[in-house]
């Protein structure tokens, strides 16, 4: 290693790998959600409190049940790289891998849970 | 070369020696927010898979979500949703390089709080 220069041995060690593309999925997601969660916010809103025939009629229509598999789809994608960058700094080593794989299963779980309900009422 | 120290290094000062500011204060509340609203999310979820399993499911889901203590979980989750967007929106003008300088970026603050505030009253009151 004595070799080395100094520049050479920090070369490649910064933060601008990917950290970029992740950057820019926040931006994306965040940008839709800005579209998106005004519209989930009051059609889920307008049913909430409704009696399960109403609901169920309510997501058979198919701008709230889009609206909803839009806003569920791209929360979970925005929470996801969300929460990554919260564990990245606060818990570090083995314990940071396995909180990140546990939170993006939670993350693409609750998404898929979420779609299959919609599927299933509007269908 | 050999006396460069490779580990252990200094860390610049750390939250715990700053004076709380609103700029931190209302970053700080940004993160807190996103992640909290994990909870209302998951609820929302579980309200909708309940709605597409049966009427009786249904009953018990809905019932707390639209019970005292869902209202008050759900009151909560708009607040932060609607401090997390402007908050979110005060990110997007930041990654132009513009309103970055103290005042400006106080000025956001206070308008993510007051918004935010705002946002939740008309949404109690349409909702």
């Amino acid at each position: 290693m004595a070799f080395l220069t100094d520049r050479k041995r920090a070369m490649g060690l910064g933060s601008a790998k990917s950290g970029t593309a992740h950057h820019w999925s926040m931006t994306l997601s965040s940008v839709a959600l800005l579209i998106l969660l005004p519209l989930f916010v009051f059609t889920f809103g307008a049913a909430l409190g409704g009696s399960y025939e109403e609901i169920v009629a309510y997501y058979g229509r198919p701008f709230p049940a889009i609206v909803a598999g839009l806003t569920i789809l791209v929360t979970f994608k925005h929470f996801n790289d969300g929460v990554q960058t919260l564990l990245e700094d606060y818990v570090h080593g083995l314990a940071q891998k396995i909180s990140i794989i546990a939170m993006t299963c939670i993350s693409y779980g609750a998404a898929a849970i979420g779609i299959f309900a919609l599927a299933r009422l509007a269908l | 070369m050999a006396d460069v120290n490779r580990g252990n290094r200094p860390l610049s000062p750390h939250l715990s020696i700053y004076r709380p500011q609103l700029t931190s204060m209302t970053s700080i509340l940004t993160r807190i927010t996103g992640n909290a609203m994990l909870i209302s999310a998951l609820l929302v979820v579980w309200w909708f898979l309940a709605a597409a399993s049966g009427s009786e499911y249904f009953a018990i889901v809905n019932g707390f979500l639209t019970s005292w203590f869902g209202d008050l979980i759900l009151f909560f989750s708009v607040l932060g949703l609607w401090y997390h967007t402007l908050a979110g929106v005060r990110h997007l003008i930041w990654d132009n390089a513009v309103m970055m300088d103290v005042p400006t970026a106080e000025k956001l603050g206070w308008a993510c709080i007051g918004g935010s505030v705002v946002l939740t009253l008309i949404t109690v009151l349409l909702v």
